[in-house]
């Protein structure tokens, strides 16, 4: 039974100028202690799907279709039925989110200790010695210690010390789901570092699914069971972590992976994505990536390409084009994209 | 090959409430004509205070900056002029390096009158056209009278290496320039960078946090990796990120998670000794990189300062063991 069941989740942002859709006919399935990691570039639609998964979207936001189905000991609930106290039950409880440590998401003028209080307070432990004990344990689990992080205001901290603080706060009440927007963002290479190993650590420990969204393509490499690319609000392609990175078949995935240079390895032919991503008001006709894609014919301008299974029953890409890309990448070796295409 | 530009054991030190920091120490970086190198380090490592020392917004507490042989800080009148037009700085944030109040036009155009390059609308605006096809931001005329906001990160970032190039600069620093925009379009951000050292002869220093940024960008120069205001490696690129001497640069390359799963799941890890930063403050003595180094030796390495020194394959190195190792020489503690 998957833990999360997404079923064309459909979220528009209402602007006077009109509709923004954000977010289109999306559907994904995450399995218990399963890592999903959604890519696309910034106005991809992956930030305002993942808080849209909480239901924590801004004011002005309209979830127009689709369910988003959690299911905790064989029971299922659309979470987007859930009234204001289930709903704050299952966002922390349940599925906890963890944001950029670089953003405000520390209250400046409280200490560390405070935050956990704050946090227990509002899902009605009140006992702050039971308080002290959890944040003592989960302190010690992100390998922080916990004489020195209590007592400190969040500006006292490194940012490395911040994301795991915030890891910490997030597994409080022991989520089955984490949702993590950018770990790793804007922290440096050796700190970066410790956070994935931390972030492995403790998915084999505490066995909780995680879903991240990222720019970053190597915490993806590092991190993710699946992946899904984004593109224009839609999931274009969805796949296991090694067919997306060495087989990919939707001509934005292979673009998007071309686009990163590796320190080791061959550096291959590494390139842009030419263009830029379509006004979201105001969307091409057929495929929205036909603009910028190198493999475009006039059929793709036709019609908007529903996702179709390619090479496996696990494996999904939105493009009447995919065999041919499948013929320019070929298929057999674990290869990078840059490297296939040098 | 003479030197274009040049920091001779140039220092920086900053007065704070805490106390004094030595942001940068004893740097000494050559670039000739046209070169593209990439300086690296982790935040707080002195590369962005390295960047405005080369660019003279900041004034050495040590050592010279030397352009074209002259001491910059002893020049004056038109010397210092040609200096300041002669090396520019592009800066991290796109976003917040522009004047949201002015259009493209008036943001370029501004440099070109002020420094007499055009001396009427119609040349500049014939100038303007030109910058904007150097940059690839085209056809021009859809970019002449548009505003910041109208522009995506990438094209601002073209605008701010178009404004650059207003002076006909021989040296641009580059200061995280592609750090803020799309990892779809950096690539494309990096080779109009490239296409300005190869094609105009300009000399490329692009400080960077992302060593892959740093391999593709350098890959036909150098790299040279920062620790706590001092440069610790200066190679090759390909030499540097296959080989690395130095144990930090070691550690960067063993910790950069990659975009290949294979490969960055069966990284194989330099294990520190320590993950805490020593504070500027209170540096610690000897090789500020000791106390977290896997290959420390007491009584050397926490006691005498390692010189960057070449080792064999056209490359320097700041550290007591790998000197030892690659050349037999030992270093002698005296002090």
């Amino acid at each position: 039974m998957p833990v999360l069941s997404v079923r064309g989740l459909s979220i528009d942002y209402i602007t006077r100028k009109g509709p923004v859709h954000a977010v289109r006919d999306v559907s994904f399935v995450l399995e218990k202690s399963e890592t999903l990691a959604i890519i696309g570039e910034s106005g991809s639609g992956k930030t305002t799907l993942a808080v849209g998964l909480i239901r924590l979207s801004p004011r002005g936001t309209k979830v127009t279709n689709g369910e988003i189905l959690y299911t905790k000991n064989g029971l299922t609930t659309d979470v987007r039925t859930l009234d204001d106290e289930d709903l704050r039950e299952y966002r922390w409880a349940e599925a906890a989110m963890v944001f950029q440590a670089a953003l405000n998401s520390f209250n400046p003028v409280i200490t560390i200790w405070e935050q956990f209080l704050d946090t227990a307070r509002a899902h009605g432990m009140k006992d702050r010695h039971a308080v002290r004990d959890r944040a003592d344990e989960l302190l010690d689990l992100v390998h922080l210690d916990a004489k020195r992080v209590l007592p400190a205001f969040p500006h006292e901290l490194s940012g490395g010390m911040k994301q795991r603080v915030l890891i910490a706060l997030a597994l409080m009440l022991e989520p089955q789901l984490v949702i993590l927007d950018e770990p790793t963002t804007a922290l440096d290479i050796l700190t970066q570092r410790s956070i994935i190993d931390l972030l492995k650590q403790l998915r084999e420990r505490l066995g909780f699914s995680m879903i991240f969204i990222s720019h970053d393509l190597s915490i993806a490499a590092e991190l993710a069971d699946r992946m899904i690319t984004m593109y224009a609000g839609r999931v274009v392609e969805e796949a296991n972590v090694d067919d997306m990175f060495y087989r990919p078949r939707h001509p934005y995935s292979v673009g998007l992976l071309r686009a990163v240079p590796r320190v080791s390895g061959a550096l291959g032919s590494v390139a842009s994505i030419p263009g830029s991503p379509p006004d979201l008001m105001r969307l091409p006709v057929g495929c929205s990536y036909a603009p910028r894609c190198p493999y475009a014919i006039d059929a793709c301008r036709a019609a908007d390409p529903p996702l179709v299974p390619v090479d496996t029953a696990r494996h999904q890409a939105a493009c009447i084009r995919w065999k041919h890309v499948a013929e320019v990448l070929g298929s057999d070796a674990e290869v990078p994209v840059a490297e296939k295409l040098a | 090959m003479t030197a274009l530009i040049e920091l001779d054991h140039v220092s920086r030190t900053f007065t704070t409430p805490a106390g004094v920091i030595t942001a940068v120490d004893s740097v000494s970086l050559a670039l000739g004509q046209g070169e593209a190198m990439c300086l690296v380090g982790e935040s707080g490592c002195g590369k962005t205070t390295t960047g405005r020392l080369l660019t003279g917004l900041l004034r050495p507490t040590g050592g010279r900056l030397l352009y074209e042989g002259k001491d910059v800080w002893l020049t004056k009148g038109a010397d210092l002029g040609r200096f300041r037009r002669a090396v520019q700085l592009v800066h991290q944030d796109p976003y917040a390096s522009l004047n949201p109040t002015r259009t493209v036009f008036q943001t370029l155009s501004a440099p070109l009158f002020r420094h007499k390059k055009a001396n009427s609308q119609r040349q500049a605006l014939a100038a303007v056209t030109e910058l904007l096809q150097r940059v690839d931001l085209s056809p021009p005329e859809n970019f002449i009278a548009k505003y910041p906001h109208q522009l995506s990160g990438g094209q601002r970032q073209r605008v701010a290496i178009a404004r650059a190039l207003t002076v006909d600069p021989k040296v641009i620093v580059a200061d995280e320039a592609v750090s803020m925009v799309d990892v779809s379009i950096r690539i494309s951000l990096l080779n109009l960078l490239l296409a300005l050292a190869k094609e105009f002869g300009v000399t490329i220093v692009l400080i960077t946090h992302d060593l892959a940024v740093a391999r593709y960008f350098a890959r036909r120069g150098r790299i040279g990796v920062m620790y706590l205001g001092r440069v610790v490696e200066l190679a090759d690129t390909e030499v540097l990120v296959t080989d690395p001497a130095h144990p930090y640069s070691a550690a960067l390359i063993a910790a950069i998670p990659e975009a290949d799963p294979d490969i960055t799941r069966s990284k194989q890890r330099v294990e520190l000794r320590s993950a805490e930063i020593p504070s500027l403050i209170s540096l610690p003595p000897g090789c500020t990189f000791h106390p977290r180094c896997p290959l420390a030796e007491a009584g050397l390495c926490d006691v005498l300062v390692p010189e960057l020194r070449p080792i064999p394959g056209a490359r320097e190195v700041a550290c007591h063991v790998a000197v030892r190792e690659r050349t037999g020489e030992r270093a002698a503690v005296t002090a």
